[in-house]
Formats: structure tokens, sequence, C-alpha cells
């Protein structure tokens, strides 16, 4: 029997507000342990949660990007259980009354797009840290700089199949959040983790297999092998006649496995209750459609625009979205200037190119946004070759100098003067009689000869197309 | 009380230092008996009372609590003592911060002069439950005070404040002020910040004035009432001057009774009080309408399930990781959970920790939890039809005079049932008052309980100080 993954992602995204979701602590990474924390995220007794409202627009902005239905009332409850870095002894938590629901993201997979569904996003807080190898310390130590750090949890639908969709949705869903400036994407320091619900049921029926929970995924690849090593494990059970139970399991990147951290039966009982410290978040129509409105362009609108109003293919036009801070040097590179696809392949192919290879960031780079429009600007316009182009590209990138600069200092303009060109054609063939007449007689190959010995006699710069214009005209007598 | 003291204070008859003195003398000769105060040290009490003589001397930010010395109920922060909510579990435990209402009667110039005995974590209607010795009455020693804020409510009947701060969850002021003959005021939930405040249960906890007379309670109220933006739960309602309001006239007042409170298993003495504190009212010009508060009877069993299950998770906090006791038998994070909780709550606060955690849990959660919270708009709308005709509602505070020590600890519900008559206010947010209204034949104070509209203090205490000015009873001292 064949079977059918189905699998639904809960993603954890770190809200990049400067202080925490229930008090003014910074939520800088990398503090020393223990310096961003105070009475309210430490859980001391008589300190009251008050909500960031900066968190919020920022939940709503994800709930409105990707089509939520937003409540006006939602409610903040705890979920109880024990634990070192929990502080409270409760993490306060959105639960039967989400902020958003029911909405959806579409991904290119491929050559394909698919809609998943987007069950709710709510928001909460984060935990701290529990330390277990401290130098120095006796047993295992506590950091709650990270405790109350505002997270939205988005909850897919069980619409993912695949380990490929799986990662094409977190990418998207990735970009998506960056682009609204509300997560810094960072998934190594943990700004961005998932978990996944993967079950399998016989091709063609409907009914949902038992699942198990994956948990501790914190980067593309993770994603990629932790679900496909579950799809295998679950296989392998039924295949052999066994039933898959509800466990939660725990991804180990290093042995290539995942291992089970608790069945059903030792799931906790959260004890969820609305929080009584914090009333109903009321979000008001006209907060609502201000944030909706002040929305930045998304990359579904710039894939559109760019396909039809600079004319890039639909391919360039993803890749070059798929980071905002790609689409936003090619936003400035293109201004003003009539070759975007050019310009699209430019910045795709040598500059990022490069970038790849140096192991850099397009952050890094010397090459301004304008001066790579002027540099396409300079070939578009004959003023140099495409040959020429990429050397002066060279030096652009290592010294960060404008291309009029180097073309100027270099003399690299483009040979376009019939004159000039006429001479140097002269020049060759009265020294290459021999192959003049080998051209008149009708072997007309030699032609390439020709535009060789004068490129090289004009270091490359004459414009191709005009030489061969004249040349042809020379050799045939004219 | 405060008032003449504050008279006393501005015309240079006595100084802070002096009146901080003499009660730091009353507590030293009274305490070993009364067991009110936990903590009361004297270079905490005279520094402030020092500051507040210059702040007099200098005529900088007088006001009329300016050198008066208060009592705070030991779950409330005052920077510089320990706050143990009289549990073993905080013993010792120093604050980093003072509660809002401890820094407003600080800048108002105040005293916070010691920390009152109470239950453990404000749990219990008799002060048994304090894990440092129970308060005795000063009316008879061998009987409770009452609870939670006994020790508050002991500590201003046997004169060793000029005033308290309470804090009343299910009648925690209202109970002792009640048994102890003074007057006790639970504001409007959302009226006073609850920030510093170690919470029982977040949506009922409300701290109030503990006072000998009704204007010192609105003096008090006013002092600490208004909007925080650290306690997300109160509420942006401009403060009146409660003082100003305060007239010995009733005229033109609806005041409601409900007979729902007069089938509580009152004692005769309890009830003929109140009905002649009723007409005593009446005499005085108020019009006395029947109202109906037909979901009273649910007002307990619904308080002891939201009650619990907001303490359960409350008190999770005190996991022995961070604060508080942490035992010393314990080789696994497990163990030492439960060590050190086991170890550091008593009886009263595990039998509602439990009880809490039990109404909270998958599948019982819409039985108990979820149905205590319908009753509890249910309650919510009795008053607020009721309100609709009256201005106020008259109720006794308790159904019975102060019990002796001992007579119902092994008996929880009936403990539980001292709550009958002011549970209701809280569950449903209203202001409620207790104000001396009669003594029972063994010489035990009687309270009347005024129940007001949302924020309409005011007129709670307009009513209450009217009834005091007309009787005889707040001038009546235990010995």
């Amino acid at each position: 029997m064949n079977y059918e993954p189905v699998i639904g992602l809960e993603i954890h995204a770190q809200l990049r507000t400067q202080s925490k979701l229930f008090c003014a602590c910074s939520t800088a990474f990398g503090a020393a342990p223990n310096t961003n924390i105070c009475a309210v995220c430490t859980g001391q007794p008589g300190a009251l949660p008050v909500l960031n409202r900066t968190a919020v627009e920022f939940a709503l902005r994800a709930g409105l990007a990707t089509h939520c239905t937003i409540a006006e009332t939602s409610v903040f409850a705890r979920k109880n259980y024990f634990y070192p870095d929990l502080p409270k002894g409760y993490q306060i938590s959105q639960y039967d009354q989400p902020l958003c629901e029911h909405g959806y993201l579409d991904c290119a997979i491929d050559d394909r797009t698919k809609r998943v569904s987007i069950t709710r996003i709510h928001m909460e807080e984060d935990a701290g840290k529990s330390l277990h190898d401290v130098v120095g310390a006796a047993g295992s130590c506590v950091d709650l700089n990270r405790s109350s750090v505002p997270l939205i949890e988005i909850v897919s639908g069980p619409d993912l199949r695949s380990a490929d969709e799986c990662v094409a949705y977190l990418k998207t869903m990735r970009t998506l959040l960056m682009y609204l400036g509300i997560c810094d994407g960072n998934m190594q320091e943990g700004s961005l983790r998932c978990d996944a619900n993967v079950s399998l049921r016989p091709v063609g029926t409907e009914k949902f297999g038992t699942r198990a929970e994956l948990k501790n995924i914190n980067s593309f690849r993770f994603l990629e092998h932790a679900i496909a090593f579950e799809i295998e494990r679950q296989t392998e059970i039924l295949r052999s006649g066994g039933t898959v139970i509800q466990e939660t399991r725990l991804w180990d990147e290093k042995a290539g496995r995942s291992e089970s951290m608790r069945s059903k039966e030792e799931a906790h009982d959260y004890r969820y209750f609305p929080d009584p410290d914090l009333p109903p978040l009321i979000v008001a129509r006209e907060w609502i459609e201000k944030t909706r409105a002040e929305l930045p362009e998304l990359p579904e609108a710039k894939i559109a625009r760019y396909h039809s109003e600079l004319g890039l293919s639909a391919y360039d036009a993803r890749v070059i979205t798929a980071e905002q801070s790609l689409a936003q040097y090619f936003e400035r590179a293109v201004h003003g200037n009539s070759a975007p696809k050019k310009i699209a392949n430019w910045l795709t192919t040598e500059l990022v190119g490069r970038l790849n290879t140096d192991g850099t960031t397009l952050a890094d780079t010397k090459v301004q946004p304008a001066d790579l429009g002027a540099l396409v600007n300079l070939i578009e316009s004959g003023k140099i070759s495409g040959k020429i182009a990429k050397t002066v590209f060279d030096e652009m990138y290592q010294t960060g100098a404008t291309p009029d600069t180097i073309v100027a200092r270099d003399g690299l303009a483009q040979v376009s003067d019939t004159g000039t060109l006429e001479k140097a054609i002269d020049d060759i063939m009265a020294a290459q009689a021999e192959n003049v007449a080998l051209y008149r007689s009708g072997k007309i190959s030699v032609l390439g000869f020709f535009v060789g010995q004068v490129m090289k006699a004009t270091k490359g710069q004459a414009n191709p197309q005009l030489l061969n214009e004249l040349l042809k005209r020379k050799l045939g007598g004219a | 009380m405060i008032t003449q003291q504050s008279e006393q204070l501005a015309r240079g008859d006595i100084t802070s230092v002096a009146l901080t003195e003499h009660y730091l003398a009353r507590v030293a000769e009274k305490n070993p008996q009364l067991n009110a105060y936990l903590w009361c040290d004297t270079a905490h009490a005279l520094a402030q009372a020092r500051a507040a003589d210059q702040r007099r001397a200098q005529k900088k930010n007088v006001t009329p609590l300016t050198g008066i010395p208060i009592a705070i109920k030991d779950l409330l922060h005052v920077t510089g003592a320990p706050t143990t909510c009289a549990s073993k579990m905080l013993a010792g435990f120093q604050p980093t911060f003072s509660a809002t209402v401890v820094e407003r009667l600080q800048m108002a110039g105040a005293v916070c002069f010691g920390k009152t005995n109470m239950d453990e974590f404000a749990m219990g209607a008799s002060n048994e439950n304090s894990a440092f010795g129970p308060v005795r009455n000063p009316w008879d020693p061998t009987r409770t005070p009452g609870g939670s804020s006994g020790g508050s409510a002991a500590a201003v009947a046997a004169d060793l404040c000029s005033g308290a701060l309470g804090s009343d969850t299910g009648g925690s002021i209202r109970q002792p002020a009640a048994m102890c003959g003074i007057v006790g005021l639970k504001p409007t939930y959302g009226r006073v910040s609850r920030y510093g405040l170690v919470a029982f249960a977040s949506s009922l906890d409300q701290i109030g004035p503990m006072t000998h007379s009704v204007k010192d309670s609105a003096l008090l109220l006013g002092a600490i009432a208004g909007h925080d933006p650290r306690d997300s739960t109160s509420l942006d309602v401009p403060v009146p001057d409660y003082t100003a309001t305060l007239s010995t006239d009733v005229r033109g007042l609806t005041i409601g009774i409900a007979e729902e409170y007069f089938e509580a298993g009152l004692t005769p003495a309890v009830e003929s009080a109140v009905r002649a504190a009723i007409k005593t009212l009446q005499d005085l010009g108020a019009r006395v309408v029947p109202v109906h508060l037909p979901h009273t009877k649910y007002a307990v069993p619904t308080y002891y399930i939201i009650a619990p299950a907001e303490a359960s998770s409350n008190l999770a906090r005190f996991d022995g990781i961070r604060f508080g006791h942490r035992s010393p038998h314990s080789d696994s994070l497990r163990a030492l959970y439960e060590a050190s909780r086991s170890e550091g709550f008593g009886p009263e606060v595990t039998r509602r920790i439990v009880l809490g955690t039990y109404v909270l849990s998958s599948g019982y959660y819409d039985a108990y939890y979820r149905k205590a919270q319908q009753v509890r708009a249910l309650i919510t709308h009795d008053f607020t039809q009721a309100f609709a005709t009256v201005d106020a509602i008259c109720t006794p505070t308790t159904p019975s005079t102060a019990f002796r020590l001992g007579e119902r600890v092994d008996d929880p519900v009936q403990m539980y049932l001292a709550d009958i008559c002011t549970s209701s206010c809280n569950l449903a947010g209203l202001p409620g008052i207790s104000v001396p209204c009669g003594f029972s034949e063994n010489n035990l104070p009687i309270g009347l309980q005024i129940i007001g509209k949302n924020f309409d203090e005011a007129c709670v205490l307009r009513i209450a100080h009217a009834y005091e000015q007309a009787t005889e009873w707040h001038k009546k001292k235990p010995l």
C-alpha cells in the first residue's frame, strides 16, 4: 500500500520589538545571562504584565499579510506547567481566542503554486533558557534574558505533503515575515523555529492517521531531514503491520534521527484559562485597517510587478524577491534605468555569484545599487562592450569605484568612431593582403580573424557591431 | 482618628516621630498577646516619621496623611521590609520594589508602619492559617479577628496604628473589620492598583483601607486609588475627593434590602442589629426598598472554584528555583518542586492549590471553571438589575460575630461560609464597606455591609458616614 504524508507546521517567530511582550526589558540577543531582566519577566511575586502594543501591531501585520480574519477581541490565557526556565509557572499565550484565524499563504514549489491554509496565528511569550554545562556551576543554570520575549505561533493546516513542500512553505513564510519587518528570520539564533505534525494515510483516503509531533527544528536542512526521516519511519511501521503511536519526538540532527520525548499519556495537562491579569485584547477596526493600509509591498505583489511591469522572467522575479535585501537592491539599481532585465541578470549572476563565492552578503558589498545600474547603462548606450563591462565590474567589486570613473581613468570607452576604426582596418588589411584575397575569393570565415585582429589593435574597445559592418564593407571591396 | 492626628500634626501639638513612637510602644506592649504584626521595625518607621516631620516643617508636599503611621498587610511589598504573606514559603523574602499603594502612601508622606499578620497567602477567614501563629481578637483574645486581613483589623481595633491597608478577595477586609468593630472598605475592582500585591486570585483581589472611622477610610482610599499603568486591570476612572462628599444626609438615596442575605443562617444578634441599622438609615431619610438577588446562594461555591483556580496558577511561581523556600531534601528537579512546595505551603494553601488544579484540569474545566464563570455573570447581572432602582444595598457583613480560635479549623466548609455575605461583591467587582452597627450580648462587634455601584465608593462612604455619625458604635473600644 502507498501512503500519503499529511503534515502541518507550527512556526514560532520572534517579533523584533525593542522590548519584551509584558515588560520594558530589552529583547537584544546575546547579552550576558540575566542582564535583560526585571521583576515582571522573572515572575517576582506582586509583579504584573502590561501588553506591548508594538508586538500586537506586528502580529496584526502577520495576520493581515496571510489573509487571516482578525479577531477584534482576543484573549490571553495561562498555559500552566512547571519548568525552571518558566519563572511564573505558566506561559502567557493565546488559546481558544487567538488574534488571527483562517488565512492562507501561497508558496511556489518548483513550477507550481501551493496554497497552504493558516489555521491561526496567536501571540505568546517565550520562556527562558536552561543552561546545563556552565563552567564552574554546581548544577544547571537558568538565563531569563529570553523570558517574555514576544513570539507569534503560526499554525498551518494539515496541507503539506512532503519534506520539499514543508521547506518551501517555511521559506516563503520566513521571507514574508522579514518583508513585514516583524522577524529577523535568524534561525541560528532561534528567532524562527518550528515544530511539525506528521502522519500518514493510505493514498486516496480522507481520514488522518495518528500523528507524531517533531520538535526542535531550527533550520531548513533539519526540517527536510526530520520530515523525510519521519515519513520513512512511519511508512516502515505501517508496512510491517504496526501502528504509529501519538507522541512527541525530538529531532537530533547529529544522529540523523528523532527520539521519542514523551507519549500521549505523558503529555502535560496545561490547564489553560484566561489570564486574569490581562483584560481581553480589543483591536479596533480602525487599527486593523490602518495596519492593513501600511503593509509594505509583499513578495507576491512584487513578483507580479517585476514580471508584468519590468519584464523579468517569473524565475528571476522569484529569485530576486526571495530575499528582501535583494529586492531592495534591485529596486534601487533599476531606479531610472530602462533595462531592468539586464540589471536582474547582472545582479543574480555576477554580483550574487561573486558574493556567494566569497561567502559574503549583499549588505557588505562595495558595489552600490546605482553603480550597477550605471554599468548596465554604459553597456546599453554602447559606451562600453559587454566584455569590457566585466573588467569594469571586477574593479567595482574590488574597490567600490563607480563605473564612469573606471572607464574614464582607464580609457575603456568603446571606440565607435568610424574614422578611427577604418584606419585600424586599413592598417590590418594592408598587412594581411593574403587573407584579404582569401576572403574575397569566397572564404568569408576569415572575417572572424579580422575582427580579432582589429580588437587586438584597439585593446578590445572597438564597437563590435560597427566593426563588423565596416569590415564587411571594406573586405567586400567597397 | 487620622483626621484628628493630622490636625494635631498640623498644629504642631505632636510630631510624627512622637506619634510613631507612641504606636511602637503600644505594639511592644500589645503585640505579644495579639500577634497582629509580623514585622515592625523601629528604625524603618522612625526614618519615615522624621522625613514626614521635615516635610511638615518645610511645608513641602504636606497632605493630611503626612506623618500618619499606617500598617500594611504582609502581602504588600514595602522596600526595606520583608514580605512573607504569613507563609513559611516566603519567610525572610525581601521584595525588590514597593507596591503602588505603598508608593502612593509614602508619596503622601504616610509612615508605612509594620507588616500585619494574615491568613497564609490571604487564604482563610480566621487568621488561623498564618504560618506565624494566629491573631487574637482585641475584643476577646480567645476569638479570631476574622480573616484574612485579621492582623490589620486587630491592629486598628487595638489602636496599634492610625489605619491599615488590607486586601479583600472574598471578604478579607470587610469580614475581619466587622468582627473587630472597625471600618473596612473593599473598593471596586480596578479602582486600586494591585501592582506589588502578592496575588491570591487576580480577578477578585482588591486592596482597601481598614480604619477607625469612615472619614479615615475616605482619606486613605483617595490616597491609594487611581489608574496605574503597571496594572492592566486598574481602570482610568477619575478619583474624586472622597472626603468632600461625606455628609450626614442620606435623603434622596434609595437603599435596597435583599432578603437573600438574611436567609444565610444569621445569628439573631446579627439580624436584629443589621435590621435596626437599616431602620436608622430610613429614619435619616433614605428610602428603603426590597431588591432581589436570586443567585446569592451560589456565590460561595462559585467563589471557591474561581479563587482556588486562579490561586493554583498564581502560586506556581513558588517553586524553590528563584526565591522562597527551597527544600534541602531533594535529588531531582521533580523532588525539589515537591519537597519545596510541600514544606513551604501550609495545609489550607495546599488544599486550595489542589482544588484549583482540579477544577482547571482537562475534562473538568467545563463542569467547574466555565460553569463558575457563567454563574459569576448571573450574580453580576443580579446586581446590575438591582442597581437600576437603588443607590446602594445594605446587608450583614458576616452571619455571626467572631468565633472562637480552633472552633472551625477542622471544618473548611463551615469556615468558607464566613464569606457568605461578602464574596458576591468580589465576584461582581462592586465596592463594599463594613461599618460597626452593634454588639452581641457577649460584647462582640457586628458589621453592616453597604454595597455600591461600580466606582461609586463615594455613595457607599456617604451612607456609611451618615450612619456612623448617627450612632455611637464606633466610639466603643476594646479593653
